[in-house]
């Protein structure tokens, strides 16, 4: 099975441009310039303490925290099943993608495995809200570089995918979808192929994106040779996710170790080696062919069971049999006042989500609380890299730089 | 009555107050055609914004059908009524059609009072002048944007002259013998209202927006004189009035199929005019600030550019005076590679022979569908094309367009004079 798909970038070396080669000779007047926390390019509340000389960035200082809730803290004080609908607030721009990692990991800690169905539909929500998530992504990136109909574009088919959590769950931002060992409710009649409409037109969209933007000699001239990560520096800042892999690094936890059942689809790892903003820009696009391809094969053999863990304490049981037996109303009680039991011990699970890898920490000590929860947020560690790259670039630059990092403040920030 | 008419028959046969009457009436048309325009084009944007990101745009602020029960309908669904009355079924296309419309709720303005009311809401928003500033700049500023481009449509040929009983009128606000040099040395001016603005608002993301403006505008003002040269050697002539009738007669710059047009020479000359016309018209972009051109206000890097700190009517006066921009730069384009005013073909003279009157209106609507099919034009580029970034877009003045400028002038001369 061919996995590695190297994407060329055309003329790399022409369209670079010349000004970061150039050495600065003369001592100019500094001007600091304050970028953010509101600001069109920060996408959220990023602030950036910019030293420039004239349109050139000195030095860059960013300043993080202004979305910060304390969820580490708010986890050790909630059920485990309670800090799913926090979760959602993570990412938000993929809010189950973070409900299905955050329940990975407590189930990994209860040693839990689901039954294939319930594997099946968190493949397909996460793959939705990763397509849903790159969407919003390149077209807010498409916005910061002036194509503000593009944006428009992929905005539809964000809204698509939104529409699709709302008939899951009935909300579409703050989903909460899962539990811990299962989901809240099974998938609707028919909703499998309305997703393989959806499929179709997402294809669609990734077309028009690449024929409006991705040949656009405007676009192309001002991405490429742009930002570029090398590999060192993006595998010492720690960069994951599609980030990771625009900079020449194959890695993709669904590959790696894969989760879920991700090792029974098809599908693969698109690397690019330039690791400018014209690659992620481009590496984006192809991995929601990849998220597509996926999908089509989970709707297309979707198992039948139940979505829940079955015969175990901590999941609820159905209403009926809670309102008719005993022992039923015993356990909906327990579950809904101390959740889970979880055993004392120490796990770490990382999904590979739309940013990057998700990791959650949890550390045990016994009950339906954790004593400890620290989160691994992926656009944290991209962010740590603007001081090392900005340096050099011009002010325009930022916005297709921020642009290309598809960062969200709330997983930054936590 | 009579001593009236012959008053006024008087007055008029004095060359000098038909001179002035005649003007002061041009100037009113053109004030008021460009004002319109303004405010059409800025529906016009909207409206194909929407059409080409699949979504309605400005569609509303019809006048609501409840508005007519005041005035003694007590229908509450006048709609059904006129139907019936016409006999069509109530589902049937005509029906959905109308409903469609949204005739069933309002008499539709398919949006076009909206950026009215847009203006009327600017007039009333809260004026704020920061303590900052540096005062009598801040204010001069937004005059200097909108008024260069009002003046500069002075020299635009609306439609050709007519001979009347008193006297010969030209239908331009003023025929002068330098055209296109009143009109780039004009709305060149519109240059220190940007820099104004970005310096007196004393900060920063307004300074950085100024100084770009100004660079890009000056930079480009040259390109600009330097492409519409080779058009101007063609023609002789630096008289807007005489360019235009001269494409009436041997074909538009662009199109020379008729009248002298056909020569061998205007055939090869339509590659130094294309390549003139792209740049001029790339100029315009530029010189109204327009994506992907729009370095001086670029909202992803500079939130608002150089009117950051403006509000209230001095935001729209800038606002405006983009537009207004626009208009005249589209103008200028009709009028130099477009044929102007002229229905072409040869229409224009069998027309003129016919009625003179009728073949000014023809030729006055004729310019104005130019006209709006090139800012059609202005618009659709807007909404297709991601920005340049800074530096690609001085180097692409500095490095291709006047060196290329340069390149077609002696080009056309060599074709002007070995081509007969």
């Amino acid at each position: 099975m061919k996995t590695t798909k190297v994407i060329e970038v055309p003329n790399p070396s022409e369209a670079g441009p010349e000004y970061l080669r150039e050495d600065a000779d003369m001592p100019h007047d500094l001007v600091t310039l304050n970028m953010g926390p509101s600001h069109p390019a920060t996408h959220g509340v990023l602030r950036l303490k910019l030293v420039i000389d004239g349109e050139e960035i000195v030095s860059c200082d960013p300043v993080i925290g202004y979305l910060h809730r304390g969820m580490e803290k708010i986890a050790e004080n909630c059920h485990y099943n309670q800090f799913v609908a926090y979760t959602d607030r993570f990412d938000y721009l993929a809010p189950m993608s973070n409900n299905i990692a955050y329940a990975c990991a407590v189930e990994k800690l209860l040693g839990w495995e689901l039954p294939e169905r319930g594997q099946a539909i968190r493949v397909l929500c996460a793959e939705l809200s990763r397509i849903s998530s790159y969407f919003l992504g390149l077209g807010v990136y498409a916005m910061d570089t002036g194509a503000m109909t593009a944006f428009l574009y992929c905005y539809e088919e964000k809204e698509k995918v939104h529409n699709f959590y709302e008939k899951i769950c009935g909300a579409r931002f703050t989903s909460s979808y899962t539990r811990i060992g299962g989901l809240t409710r099974d998938l609707p009649k028919g909703f499998e192929k309305e997703v393989l409409d959806f499929c179709d037109s997402a294809e669609k969209t990734v077309d028009e994106l690449k024929r409006l933007l991705l040949h656009n000699k405007v676009f192309i001239d001002r991405l490429v040779g742009v930002g570029v990560i090398t590999r060192e520096m993006a595998l010492q800042n720690g960069m994951t996710g599609p980030n990771l892999r625009a900079s020449g690094v194959k890695r993709d936890l669904r590959k790696t170790n894969p989760y879920l059942g991700y090792e029974k689809y098809e599908f693969d790892v698109p690397v690019a080696q330039e690791g400018d903003c014209y690659a992620r820009f481009q590496l984006r696009l192809e991995e929601i062919l990849q998220s597509v391809r996926i999908i089509r094969q989970v709707c297309e053999d979707m198992p039948s069971g139940p979505i829940c863990v079955q015969n175990e304490r901590g999941v609820l049981p159905r209403k009926e049999d809670a309102l008719q037996g005993m022992e039923e109303l015993i356990r909906q009680f327990m579950v809904s006042t101390q959740s889970v039991n979880a055993p004392a011990g120490q796990v770490f699970f990382a999904a590979e989500n739309p940013k990057g890898e998700l990791g959650f920490f949890i550390d045990s000590q016994g009950g339906g609380t954790p004593n400890r929860l620290k989160m691994r947020s992926p656009s944290f560690c991209t962010l740590s890299m603007l001081p090392e790259l900005l340096p050099g670039h011009l002010v325009s630059d930022i916005g297709a730089i921020l642009g290309s990092f598809d960062f969200v403040q709330g997983e930054c920030d936590r | 009555m009579e001593c009236f008419w012959t008053w006024c028959c008087d007055i008029l046969r004095n060359p000098t107050w038909f001179y002035l009457l005649t003007t002061v009436a041009k100037l009113a048309l053109v004030f008021a055609v460009i004002l319109a325009f303004v405010v059409l084009s800025v529906w016009i944007e909207r409206r194909v914004a929407g059409w080409i990101q699949d979504r309605p745009g400005p569609n509303r602020a019809g006048l609501p059908l409840f508005l007519l029960r005041p005035f003694g309908s007590k229908k509450t669904q006048p709609l059904a009524g006129l139907l019936h009355f016409f006999g069509c079924p109530p589902n049937g296309r005509i029906a959905r059609l109308c409903r469609w419309l949204r005739l069933d709720r309002e008499i539709p303005t398919f949006g076009l009072i909206q950026p009215c009311l847009d203006g009327g809401k600017l007039f009333l928003k809260q004026e704020i002048t920061p303590s900052y500033v540096r005062k009598f700049y801040f204010i001069l500023a937004p005059m200097l944007v909108l008024g260069p481009p009002l003046v500069a449509a002075a020299v635009v040929p609306f439609a050709s002259g007519v001979n009347t009983a008193f006297g010969d009128i030209s239908m331009c606000v003023a025929n002068l013998n330098i055209g296109p040099l009143w009109v780039f040395a004009v709305s060149g001016l519109s240059v220190y209202g940007l820099t104004l603005a970005g310096w007196s608002s004393n900060s920063k993301y307004p300074f950085l927006g100024g100084l770009r403006a100004t660079a890009q505008l000056i930079s480009y003002e040259v390109a600009m004189g330097l492409s519409v040269i080779p058009l101007l050697m063609v023609f002789g002539t630096l008289n807007l009035q005489e360019i235009v009738s001269t494409q009436a007669t041997d074909g538009w710059t662009l199109l020379p199929l008729w009248g002298e047009g056909l020569s061998l020479q205007r055939w090869v000359l339509w590659i130094p005019m294309a390549l003139s016309f792209l740049m001029f018209a790339t100029c315009i972009f530029a010189e109204a600030n327009r994506t992907p051109f729009d370095m001086a206000e670029c909202e992803t890097d500079l939130v608002g550019g150089y009117h950051t700190e403006y509000s209230s009517m001095k935001f729209a006066s800038f606002f405006m005076g983009e537009y207004a921009a626009m208009v005249i730069g589209s103008a200028m384009v009709v009028t130099l590679f477009l044929g102007g005013w002229s229905i072409g073909f040869g229409a224009d003279e069998s027309l003129a022979a016919w009625n003179q009157w009728v073949a000014v209106i023809c030729q006055f609507l004729m310019f104005l569908v130019k006209l709006l099919a090139f800012i059609f034009f202005f618009v659709w580029v807007r909404w297709t094309l991601p920005r340049f970034r800074w530096d690609q877009v001085m180097k692409l003045c500095w490095l291709v367009f006047i060196e290329l400028a340069v390149v077609n002038i002696v080009l056309t001369a060599l074709i002007l004079y070995f081509v007969k």
